[in-house]
């Protein structure tokens, strides 16, 4: 995973709440096999419409995405994620987060930020007034900064600190070996095995 | 103090514990389907790791499989290539694989239970966010995305937050002709697609206890649609019952082992949750969504809600656009509402009894002109059953179209979908903007109202059907 320490960009302000993981990337985009190439389905259905935040000239390139609470909520597709980063995005601050969504991204390195509905209606009309205006996402201090806004926000130090790494968990919990083989010893006869093996 | 059901299957599962870290927990059972997992064998395969434990993983055929001509290469590319692509790792890493044609294909969450895998204390996990359905067992349940999978896959374990106990008690009795879906579509709509979030909810009370092992998966099945982390029901009788004899269930002295253990998992009378919600199910009536997100749901006999009724902006905005999407007015009736098509199936609405139910309702009659049906079992093993009890020749001769197991128009990843601007009672889980189809349009309901619903051309339950003649009255 690629280490995330802090970002600076311009925001895309989307003002919805329960953005959806089928908004965010369609489901006729999940028969791909690969974790790229997912850039032209995110929110497909709303870019169809030219007036669609994303499709407006003054917000092109913008790198953090500022949307309404219960964001990524419904299905667990990590695509919803991949396809985010692969259109570009960095962060996505909202005030609340689906649960498997918020892991996903904080697994491949799309920083999710939450911050109260007040500072994320700031953050929007800063980007709706003057759309270059950047915005740092800085994850060492934890502190979101836009030209009068300054906020921080929490994050619990054991993501913070694989994030800051980029470390993988697969090697990191690979290191338990011993503590696995241990535990499964003691797992109880009856329970369920699909096969034998 | 005492424990929660969910703290106890938790802290069974502990691998490693360390202060300000997640827990490492063992995960029981891993199921896999075509669409979450290619990715996560690619990454194996990348990083030269084996399936630590095949023993514990299964998969199935689900997403992508048609409901027609399953006989017949699938006419999809892209569809073919992600079940070839499931075959192959399958094969190349040994776990076992339940293909399209299969007598145990079907939807996963279908497929685990009535295997007898799933069972009461333990963690089941799947790239699904509808893996909640397996608490209704009593396991812990949890979706996960396609890095998890991996992990899984690799470690036969995953790392996990801590998570917040919320009880959603129901007491009393559901009145005639109200089922465990409305139930828990009234539930979403009360506490909210976010309210959940970060919980793990156990549904309590009496109204849950007199449930069916089925409709209390229909409960856990949709605890996701509150943003919960899982949903769990304690097990007792009903639970080891549907279980005895099954082809995984435990047998002889382990069986007995197994209910001793399983005795033990119900929440300590002394044990506190962090949020209660408290539910009188002589109240409910047939439930009916008529917006976008689960949660925008209200009674049949209501009508569509005026968005300036709502207190908070955000609610009041997104009330807007879903009406706006779903082409309704505020004030209009629900029971006006007319669709274009009906799905019975999928993982939350999709075993034997949802298809009884659907059955009963539309035996001998005919469904309205113009209104197209579809009946999906949610495996063959339903499908077989279900034909052995006539229900298929129910719904073909009420004009209905009887198909092959999977998921279906729940999520139209297979050509069973809406089209633009198309009307369906589905009960299904999720009613979000082109969730069956591009421009398609969701209410989400249950068998019961689907079937009545299907025969009367708008919505309506079973007991608006007095008007409907069956061919002996006519």
């Amino acid at each position: 995973m690629e280490a995330f320490t802090t970002h600076t960009g311009r925001a895309v302000p989307l003002r919805r709440s329960n953005v959806d993981t089928d908004q965010i990337i369609p489901a006729h985009w999940l028969k791909k096999v690969t974790r790229d190439g997912f850039e032209d389905g995110l929110f497909e259905s709303w870019r169809r419409d030219p007036e669609f935040v994303l499709n407006q000239e003054a917000h092109r390139g913008a790198t953090v995405l500022v949307a309404g609470p219960d964001f990524g909520t419904g299905s667990s597709r990590e695509h919803a994620v991949w396809a985010l980063q692969n259109y570009g995005f960095k962060a996505v601050i909202s005030p609340r987060f689906a649960d498997i969504f918020r892991g996903n991204s904080l697994k491949n390195g799309l920083l999710t930020v939450v911050l109260p509905a007040a500072t994320v209606e700031a953050l929007w009309e800063l980007a709706e007034r003057e759309p270059g205006s950047e915005v740092t996402v800085d994850l060492v201090a934890r502190r979101v900064t836009a030209p009068g806004i300054e906020a921080d926000f929490d994050l619990d130090e054991n993501a913070r600190w694989r994030l800051l790494e980029g470390l993988d968990d697969i090697s990191l919990t690979l290191r338990e070996e011993a503590a696995i083989a241990d535990f499964e010893s003691r797992r109880p006869v009856y329970k369920p095995r699909t096969q034998a093996v | 103090m005492g424990r929660t059901l969910a703290e106890k299957v938790w802290d069974d599962h502990v691998v490693r514990r360390a202060e300000g870290e997640p827990d490492l927990l063992y995960i029981d059972l891993h199921l896999l389907h075509e669409v979450t997992s290619p990715q996560a064998f690619d990454g194996l395969r990348k990083s030269g790791r084996r399936v630590r434990r095949t023993d514990l993983t299964l998969a199935t055929e689900d997403h992508n499989t048609p409901t027609l001509d399953i006989d017949k290469p699938i006419a999809d590319p892209v569809s073919r290539t992600q079940l070839e692509t499931l075959r192959k790792n399958c094969g190349e890493f040994g776990v076992r694989l339940h293909p399209l044609g299969d007598t145990e294909q079907g939807v996963v969450h279908v497929v685990g239970p009535q295997l007898g895998l799933t069972q009461p204390g333990t963690t089941v996990v799947c790239g699904d966010s509808h893996t909640s359905t397996h608490g209704a067992f009593g396991a812990l349940a949890f979706g996960i995305g396609t890095s998890q999978v991996e992990h899984v896959l690799a470690t036969q374990t995953l790392p996990m937050a801590p998570f917040r106990t919320m009880a959603v008690t129901v007491n009393g009795e559901l009145p005639e002709g109200v089922t465990a879906k409305d139930l828990i579509l009234a539930i979403i709509a009360r506490i909210g697609t976010g309210g959940g979030q970060g919980y793990v909810i156990e549904y309590r009370g009496e109204a849950i206890e007199r449930l069916s092992m089925e409709a209390r998966m229909t409960i856990c099945n949709m605890s996701i649609e509150a943003g919960a982390r899982a949903g769990m029901i304690a097990p007792d009788e009903t639970t080891f019952a549907y279980l005895e004899g099954r082809d995984h269930a435990p047998e002889g002295a382990d069986w007995d082992a197994a209910v001793a253990y399983w005795r033990t998992l119900r929440t300590d009378e002394d044990a506190a949750f962090d949020h209660e919600v408290v539910i009188d199910a002589a109240e409910l009536a047939p439930f009916v969504t008529w917006g976008t997100n689960p949660g925008q749901g209200a009674p049949l006999t209501a009508s569509v809600p005026d968005p300036r009724s709502f207190a908070d902006p955000g609610d009041r905005v997104a009330a807007e656009k879903a009406l706006e999407y779903m082409g309704l007015a505020p004030g209009q009736r629900l029971r006006e509402i007319a669709v274009d098509t009906v799905f019975v199936g999928s993982c939350t609405n999709g075993r034997i009894e949802d298809l009884r139910s659907a059955a009963e309702v539309l035996r001998g009659r005919r469904i309205a002109e113009g209104v197209r049906m579809l009946v999906v079992p949610g495996s063959v093993r339903v499908a077989l059953q279900a034909v052995d009890e006539g229900l298929d020749r129910v719904f073909t001769e009420a004009g209905a179209e009887w198909r092959h197991a999977g998921c279906s128009m729940c999520l139209g990843m297979n050509p069973d979908q809406l089209s633009p601007g198309e009307r369906c009672a589905s009960t299904s889980n999720r009613n979000f903007e082109g969730r069956q189809g591009k421009g398609g349009r969701t209410h989400l309901v249950s068998p019961q109202v689907a079937a009545a619903t299907a025969l009367t051309g708008h919505l309506a339950s079973p007991a608006d059907l007095a008007d409907v003649p069956t061919p002996a009255e006519v």
